[in-house]
C-alpha cells in the first residue's frame, strides 16, 4: 500500500508540470505579443502592459518564465484582473460557495445515482429500469446550459418553487436547483454505470457463491454485489470531476451563484485574459489534486491494486 | 467418498439410445448465413428501431446541414430588423408599421417567430447545423486519428515508448477539454473559425481514445492468433495491420459516435460561454441560446427552439452510440 | 443407521434457459436418488447439463434459467417449492456448495476471515465476535491451512489457486451440512493440487459422513471419487449406477464413446490409423468410433519412430530470465527456464509435461524465437536459432509451425477459414492464386473439415473444428516440425480424442515431428515417444513414454503420475 500511495503521488509530479507548463504554452506560445493578444479589442494603457509583462515576466526566456509564473501561483499569488482585482481576493471570496454547492451536487448525484443504478441492474429489463434508461438519455443528450434553463424555466419562472437565481449570501435552499442541475449530468451516467457493473458482478461466480454459502439477499446485495460494483464508479468519479468544473462554470453563470465558476463565466464574457488563465490554473491543479486522491480512493476499495504491477 | 462402505448398490439405469443416434463426434454444422463480429453487429444493428430512428434523424440533419436553401430562403443574419420602420418591411412581414419584429412570435414565413436581433429564428436553427455537424465530424476525426495513432504506437510498442505516450496522455487529460479549450480560444479572439475550434476542442480530448485503443492493442497481441501470425513468419508491421488493428477498433467506433455528440455539446457549450465562433460570421445555436437568455421570461421560444435541435441531434448520435455499442461489444449486450 | 430413505432424490427434473428464441430446455427430465453418506458424480461434457442440474437442486440458476418440471425432494421438502427464505436456509446450513472455479469464487475486495466469518454468522454456528473468529480458524485449520489466524487476515489474490479451493471447502463444510455440492472444484488446478485437495476433501466427508454431489467431466476422476456414477448427455441421463461397473461394462453407445476416449483410462501410444490400414475419412463417418477411440488405437501395433533418427531439434543449457516488476522501485529477475536441455529426434513425438509455472510453454516460445533466450542455443536441423538473421528466421519459420491453445484464441475472428489457412502461403509467397487455394482444399482436406468451411468465419466453428483449422494453417507450408503447445488441452474429451488421433494420422503420414507441449501427463502416454518432465523450469526427467510410466526415477515425476486420475482402475473387457 505505501508503495502505491508514493508511486501514484510520484506519478502525478510530471501531470502537475506537464498540465500547467501546457496551459502556459496555450497563452504564451501563440504568436505575437502575449500581453496584446489578452486584450483582444481593447486597447490597454501602457501601465497594463508595463503590469503584464512584468507578471508574466516577458523579458525572460521562454522557459524560465515559465517557472517563475508557477512560483508565484504556488506562492499564493495569482495576479490581478484588468480592473486590479486581486484573484486570491476573488478566489477566496467565492471558493466556499462553489464547495458547498459541489458537495450538494455531488451528494445528490451519487445518492440518487447509485440508488437507481442499483434498482435498474437488480431488476433489469423491468418498468423502472426502461424508464430510467430512457430518461438518463434525455438527460445526457441536453447539453448542461439546456438543462438549466429548462430546470430554471420550469421550476424557477413557471412554477415558482426556487427562486430562478441564487439571493444574496447564497443560502443552502437557493443552492438546490443549481446543485440537482449540477449533478444530473453525472447523475445520469452514475446510474448507467452502476447498473452497469450491478449486472456484471451480479454475474460473478463470489456472487453466487455468497448466496450457495447461505447468506440472505439482504446481505449478498450491500455486501457483494454493490460493495464491488462502486470500484468502476468510483474511479470514474475523477472524470466526473472535469464535467463538474465545467458544469459549475455554466451553471453558477445562469444561477448567479456567486461562486468560482461564475467568476470564470463572467471573466469570459469581460475577456479578461489574465483572470481566465488564472482560475483555469487553479482548477487544473485542483483536478489534478482530485484524480491522485480518487486513485488512492480506488486502492483503498479494491485491494487487488495495491499490489500488482 | 469413494472408500467408504456403499450404503446400497446403486441399480444400473441404461437410457435408450435416441432415434437419431449420437451423431459423428464433432460434426460441421454451420447455418445457411455467415457469421463475424462485423456481419453480426450489422444485423443487431438492424434488428434495432433505436438504430432505424436515429439513422434517419441523423441522415435528415446532414441533408439540412448540406441543402439548408431546401428548408428556408430567409438569410439567417443579414436582414434582421428590430422593428417595422417603412411600408416595404410592413408589406414583406405582413406587420403594421412600428410593430416591434424583436422578440416577435410566429407570423407566415416564419414559423418559429424572431430573436432579439429580430432575425428569423428557424433560419438561424436551419444554418446552424452546418456549424454543429461540421465541428462534431472535424473534432471526431482529428480525435480518433491522434487517438489510434498514439495508442497503437503505444500499445504495440510498449516500453519506454509506451509510458512517455501515456504519461503525455495523463498530461492532456489532466485539463478538463473544455477549460483548456476556454483559454486557447481567449488567445484567439479575432481568427476563431470552424477549424480553430475543432482543434481547441480535439486536442485535449484524444487521451481517452488512446487509451482504449492501447488496452485493445495490449489485449490483442497476446492473443494467440497474433503470435500464430508471427510464427507463420508475418513481420510485426503486417501483424499489427492485418490481425491487432482490425480486432481492435470497435471500442474506438463505439466511443467515436458518443464523441461526436460530445464534440455538438462543447461546440455549443463554448459558444455559449461567449469564446465560440463569432456570432456575426457563422450561425451557431449555442450562441443564438447564449443570446436568448435575456428573454427567457418574455420570449422563452427564442431560446427553446435552437436548445431542442440541439438535444435532438445529440441525443441522435448518442442513440447511435448506443446501438453501436450493443452491437459491437458482447459485454454490453449482456447487460441489457 | 436409521432406515434407508434417500437424502435427496431428484424426480424428472426440467431446467429451461430464456433466450432469445423462447426457452431452450438444459436439462430434460433427470432423476437420480441419493443416499446418506453416499457420494454421486455427475460427468458429462461441456453443455451437458451436469453443472445446471446442480444449481437447480439448490435453486442457484442465473437468471434467466428457470426449473419447468419435476422435483427435487430433500428430507421430506420439495426445494423447488420453497419460498426465498427457506432456501436461503437450507443452503450453507444443510447443503454446503463448492464452486467450480476457485479464482473467482471468493470476493476479491473482501479478506478471507471475513468471508468465512459472515458464512459462520449466517447459518448460526456462533454469534460473539470472538467465538466467529475462533471458529473461522477452525474452519480454515480444518481445510488444511497452517497458519490460519495469519490467513484470515489476507486477500484473496494472495492466496494460490489450490489455497482457494481449501478454503472454500472449508466454508462449504464449515456448519457440516447433510449434502456438498462439489461443482468440478479442481478442474482449474494442477493434478498433483488435485489429488490433494480431493484427497483432503475425501477425509473431510468421511469423518462427517456428508452425501456428496460431484460434478466433473472426468470420467477417470469421477470413478475413482464416487461410488455411484450419473452419466449425462444433451440434458439427459445416459447411463447411471456403480461407478466400476459403468467403467467396465458401459452399455450405452455414449458412455462406450466416453470411456473409450478418455486419455486417463488408455494405456498405450496411439498407433496411426494410416499406418494400419483404417483410412482417415472414418473421423467424419456417422458414428464411426475409431476417430475417438484411444483404447482400440493405442492397441493397433506398428513401429515406433526409429530412436535413433537424427536429432531435429536440440535444446543446449537453455535459459530464460524475465523481469519482473514488483510494486516497489526495484524489478526481480525470474528465471522461467533454467538450463535445459533436450532432443527430439526426427519423425517423433517429445512431450514437454509440467504444471502450470513449470516454464514448458515460455520453452516453446523460445524455440519459435517468440522470446529470445537469455543463455544457452537452441538447435533446429543443426542451425542455431538465436543466432538466425532475419531471411535464415524466415526460412526457419517456413519450416515449423506452432498450433497454440486456446480454440477460441488461435484464429483471427475476423479472417475467414480459407483466408487464415493461406496466410502462410501469402506470407511466405508460395505458389500463386489458384495453386494457393488447391493447396488449402488439400490441407482442409487432411485434417477432414469440408470444403464448405472455406468461406465461413471462426466463430460458425466449435472448439475442436477450430483447433483442426489451427492445424491446417501449420500444415500448409509443408513444415516439419509442428510445436503444439497445449493445443487439445481445453477441448472436451471426445473432440480431444480426435484431435489426438488426427495427429498421430498425420505424423505417420507426413513424417513431422512434434514437440507437444502439455500439463497432462495422460495424454502424453498416447501421442509421445519421449517425454521431458519439468519442474520450476528445470527438467526433472527425460526418457521414453514407456520408461517414464512404468518406471519413473524421480518422486516428481512418480507423484505426477500418481494424480492422473482413475489410472489404476481396470477396464473390463
Amino acid at each position: 500500500m505505501i508503495w502505491y500511495i508514493v508511486r501514484r503521488l510520484l506519478q502525478g509530479i510530471p501531470v502537475f508540470f506537464g498540465s500547467t507548463f501546457i496551459i502556459f504554452t496555450m497563452v504564451f506560445a501563440m504568436p505575437g505579443n502575449p500581453v496584446l493578444r489578452m486584450f483582444g479589442d481593447r486597447t490597454p494603457s501602457p501601465q497594463q502592459i508595463a503590469a503584464l509583462e512584468e507578471k508574466f515576466h516577458l523579458d525572460q526566456p521562454f522557459l524560465s518564465r515559465y517557472f517563475l509564473y508557477l512560483g508565484d501561483v504556488l506562492q499564493g499569488d495569482l495576479g490581478t484582473t484588468y480592473a486590479g482585482q486581486s484573484v486570491n481576493e476573488i478566489l477566496a471570496r467565492t471558493f466556499p460557495t462553489t464547495l458547498r454547492l459541489a458537495l450538494l451536487a455531488v451528494l445528490i448525484q451519487l445518492i440518487i445515482g447509485v440508488l437507481a443504478g442499483l434498482i435498474s441492474g437488480l431488476r433489469k429489463g423491468g418498468i423502472f429500469d426502461n424508464a430510467t434508461l430512457l430518461i438518463t438519455l434525455v438527460i445526457i443528450s441536453m447539453p448542461v446550459f439546456v438543462f438549466a434553463f429548462v430546470a430554471q424555466w420550469i421550476f424557477g419562472i413557471n412554477l415558482g418553487w426556487f427562486r430562478p437565481t441564487v439571493g444574496a449570501g447564497a443560502p443552502w435552499s437557493d443552492l438546490i436547483l443549481p446543485a440537482i442541475v449540477l449533478a444530473g449530468l453525472n447523475m445520469a451516467y452514475v446510474v448507467r454505470l452502476t447498473r452497469a457493473s450491478v449486472i456484471e458482478t451480479n454475474q460473478n461466480d463470489f456472487v453466487r457463491m455468497a448466496y450457495g454459502k447461505g447468506l440472505s439477499r439482504g446481505r449478498v446485495i450491500p455486501v457483494h454485489v454493490l460493495r464491488n460494483s462502486m470500484i468502476p464508479v468510483t474511479t470514474n468519479l475523477a472524470a466526473d470531476f472535469g464535467i463538474l468544473i465545467v458544469g459549475a462554470t455554466v451553471t453558477e453563470g445562469i444561477f448567479n451563484v456567486p461562486g468560482v465558476g461564475n467568476e470564470l463565466f463572467k471573466a469570459i464574457n469581460r475577456h479578461d485574459t489574465p483572470e481566465i488563465v488564472s482560475i483555469v490554473t487553479i482548477l487544473v491543479i485542483v483536478y489534478v489534486l482530485v484524480n491522485i486522491a480518487i486513485d488512492l480512493l480506488y486502492g483503498v476499495l479494491d485491494p487487488r491494486i495495491r499490489y500488482v504491477k | 467418498m469413494s472408500s467408504k462402505n456403499p450404503v446400497r448398490t446403486a441399480p444400473h439405469f441404461v437410457a435408450e439410445v435416441d432415434e437419431g443416434g449420437l451423431g459423428a463426434v464433432d460434426a460441421v454444422r454451420v447455418s445457411d448465413r455467415k457469421s463475424n463480429l462485423w456481419l453480426d453487429a450489422w444485423r443487431d444493428l438492424r434488428s434495432r428501431w433505436m438504430f432505424w430512428v436515429s439513422a434517419v434523424v441523423i441522415a435528415f440533419i446532414v441533408f439540412v446541414a448540406f441543402f439548408p436553401g431546401v428548408f428556408t430562403d430567409v438569410p439567417p443574419n443579414s436582414n434582421c430588423i428590430l422593428s417595422i420602420q417603412n411600408e416595404q418591411q410592413a408589406e414583406e412581414f405582413g406587420l403594421p408599421i412600428g410593430t416591434r419584429v424583436s422578440d416577435h412570435g410566429p407570423i407566415p414565413g416564419h414559423p418559429l417567430g424572431f430573436t432579439k436581433q429580430g432575425c428569423d429564428v428557424f433560419s438561424r436553427i436551419v444554418h446552424g447545423t452546418s456549424t454543429s455537424l461540421s465541428v462534431g465530424v472535424i473534432v471526431t476525426v482529428l480525435v480518433a486519428f491522434m487517438g489510434i495513432v498514439i495508442g497503437a504506437f503505444a500499445g504495440y510498442f510498449g516500453g519506454w515508448i509506451d509510458s512517455l505516450l501515456m504519461r503525455l496522455g495523463d498530461i492532456f487529460f489532466a485539463i478538463p477539454y473544455i477549460l483548456a479549450a476556454v483559454v486557447i480560444m481567449s488567445m484567439f479572439l479575432h481568427d476563431r473559425n470552424i477549424w480553430v475550434i475543432s482543434l481547441a476542442i480535439g486536442f485535449f480530448s484524444w487521451p481517452s481514445t488512446a487509451r482504449i485503443l492501447r488496452s485493445e492493442v495490449l489485449r490483442v497481441r497476446n492473443l494467440d492468433y497474433v503470435m500464430a501470425s508471427e510464427a507463420i513468419g508475418l513481420s510485426k508491421v503486417r501483424t499489427m495491420f492485418t490481425h491487432v488493428l482490425p480486432n481492435s477498433i470497435a471500442p474506438v467506433i463505439i466511443i467515436s459516435t458518443v464523441g461526436l455528440a460530445g464534440a455538438i455539446t462543447a461546440e455549443a457549450t463554448l459558444s455559449f460561454l461567449g469564446v465560440g465562433l463569432p456570432n456575426n460570421l457563422f450561425m451557431s445555436w449555442g450562441n443564438d441560446i447564449s443570446a436568448a437568455q435575456t428573454s427567457l421570461r418574455t420570449a422563452p421560444f427564442t431560446l427553446i427552439y435552437p436548445s431542442i435541435a440541439l438535444s435532438i441531434t445529440v441525443l441522435a448520435f448518442i442513440m447511435l452510440g448506443e446501438t453501436v455499442r450493443d452491437a459491437l461489444d458482447p459485454k454490453a449486450r449482456a447487460t441489457r | 443407521m436409521t432406515a434407508l430413505e434417500p437424502l435427496l432424490s431428484v424426480e424428472d427434473l426440467q431446467v429451461a434457459f430464456k433466450t432469445q428464441d423462447g426457452f431452450v430446455p438444459a436439462v430434460r427430465g433427470v432423476s437420480f436418488d441419493l443416499y446418506p453418506g453416499e457420494t454421486v458424480a455427475i460427468v458429462g461434457e461441456s453443455g451437458s447439463g451436469k453443472s445446471t442440474t446442480a444449481h437447480a437442486i439448490i435453486n442457484l440458476l442465473p437468471g434467466s434459467g428457470k426449473v419447468t418440471g419435476g422435483r427435487v425432494m430433500f428430507e421430506g421438502r420439495d426445494l423447488t417449492k420453497l419460498s426465498r427464505r427457506e432456501i436461503e436456509s437450507v443452503r450453507g446450513r444443510e447443503i454446503g456448495l463448492v464452486p467450480q472455479d476457485p479464482m473467482n469464487s471468493l470476493n476479491p475486495v473482501h479478506r478471507i476471515g471475513f468471508q468465512v466469518e459472515e458464512t459462520i454468522r449466517a447459518n448460526g454456528l456462533a454469534t460473539s465476535k470472538r467465538e466467529v473468529r475462533k471458529r473461522a480458524i477452525e474452519v480454515l485449520k480444518e481445510a488444511g491451512l497452517a497458519d490460519a489466524d495469519q490467513r484470515l487476515r489476507q486477500f484473496p489474490h494472495e492466496f494460490s489457486g489450490g489455497m482457494r479451493q481449501r478454503v472454500l471447502i472449508g466454508i462449504g463444510l464449515s456448519s457440516d451440512p447433510k449434502l456438498l455440492i462439489a461443482d468440478e472444484p479442481t478442474s482449474a488446478l494442477d493434478v498433483t493440487v488435485q489429488k490433494k485437495i480431493l484427497d483432503h476433501l475425501e477425509t473431510l466427508v468421511q469423518e462427517r459422513n456428508t452425501a456428496v454431489i460431484f460434478i466433473t467431466h472426468d470420467l477417470g476422476l469421477a470413478a475413482e471419487r464416487a461410488e455411484n456414477l450419473v452419466v449425462m448427455h444433451r440434458g439427459k441421463i445416459v447411463e447411471s449406477g456403480p461407478a466400476r461397473e459403468i467403467l467396465q461394462n458401459p452399455q450405452h453407445p455414449y458412455t462406450q464413446r466416453l470411456v473409450a476416449a478418455a486419455p486417463s483410462l488408455a494405456s498405450k501410444r496411439i498407433q496411426s490409423a494410416v499406418t494400419t490400414g483404417a483410412s482417415l475419412a472414418e473421423a467424419e463417418v456417422e458414428g464411426a468410433d475409431a476417430a475417438f477411440d484411444l483404447v482400440t488405437a493405442a492397441e493397433r501395433t506398428a513401429d515406433v519412430a526409429t530412436p535413433d533418427a537424427p536429432p531435429v531439434i536440440e535444446f543446449r543449457d537453455v535459459t530464460k530470465v524475465f523481469k519482473i516488476r514488483t510494486g516497489g522501485p526495484k524489478s526481480i529477475p525470474f528465471t522461467a527456464v533454467d538450463k535445459i536441455s533436450f532432443s527430439v529426434p526426427k519423425g517423433s513425438t517429445m512431450a514437454l509435461v509440467g504444471e502450470s509455472g513449470s516454464g514448458k510453454s515460455t520453452a516453446a516460445k523460445l524455440l519459435l524465437r517468440l522470446e529470445d533466450v537469455t543463455e544457452g542455443d537452441i538447435l533446429v536441423d543443426g542451425t542455431s536459432v538465436p543466432g538466425m538473421n532475419k531471411q535464415e528466421l524466415l526460412k526457419l519459420r517456413r519450416k515449423m509451425q506452432p498450433v497454440f491453445q486456446d480454440p477460441y484464441g488461435s484464429l483471427d475472428p475476423l479472417h475467414n477459414i480459407g483466408n487464415t489457412i493461406a496466410e502462410p502461403l501469402h506470407v511466405h509467397g508460395i505458389g500463386d492464386l489458384k495453386s494457393r487455394k488447391a493447396r488449402v482444399r488439400e490441407v482442409l482436406d487432411q485434417v477432414a473439415l469440408p470444403e464448405t468451411v472455406l468461406t465461413r468465419y471462426p466463430n460458425e466453428l466449435s472448439g475442436g473444428q477450430r483447433q483442426r483449422v489451427a492445424i491446417a494453417r501449420a500444415l500448409a507450408l509443408k513444415p516439419e516440425i509442428v510445436v503444439l503447445d497445449e493445443a487439445v488441452s481445453a477441448l472436451d474429451v471426445l473432440v480431444q480424442a480426435q484431435v489426438l488421433n488426427l495427429l498421430a494420422d498425420l505424423q505417420a503420414e507426413l513424417g513431422l515431428t512434434y514437440l507437444f507441449i502439455t500439463h497432462d501427463l495422460a495424454v502424453v502416454r498416447v501421442i509421445a515417444d519421449h517425454v521431458t518432465v519439468m519442474q520450476k523450469g528445470r527438467v526433472v526427467e527425460q526418457a521414453t513414454v514407456d520408461e517414464v510410466f512404468e518406471n519413473p526415477k524421480t518422486d516428481y515425476t512418480r507423484e505426477l503420475l500418481a494424480a492422473i486420475p482413475g489410472a489404476d482402475i481396470p477396464l473390463g473387457a
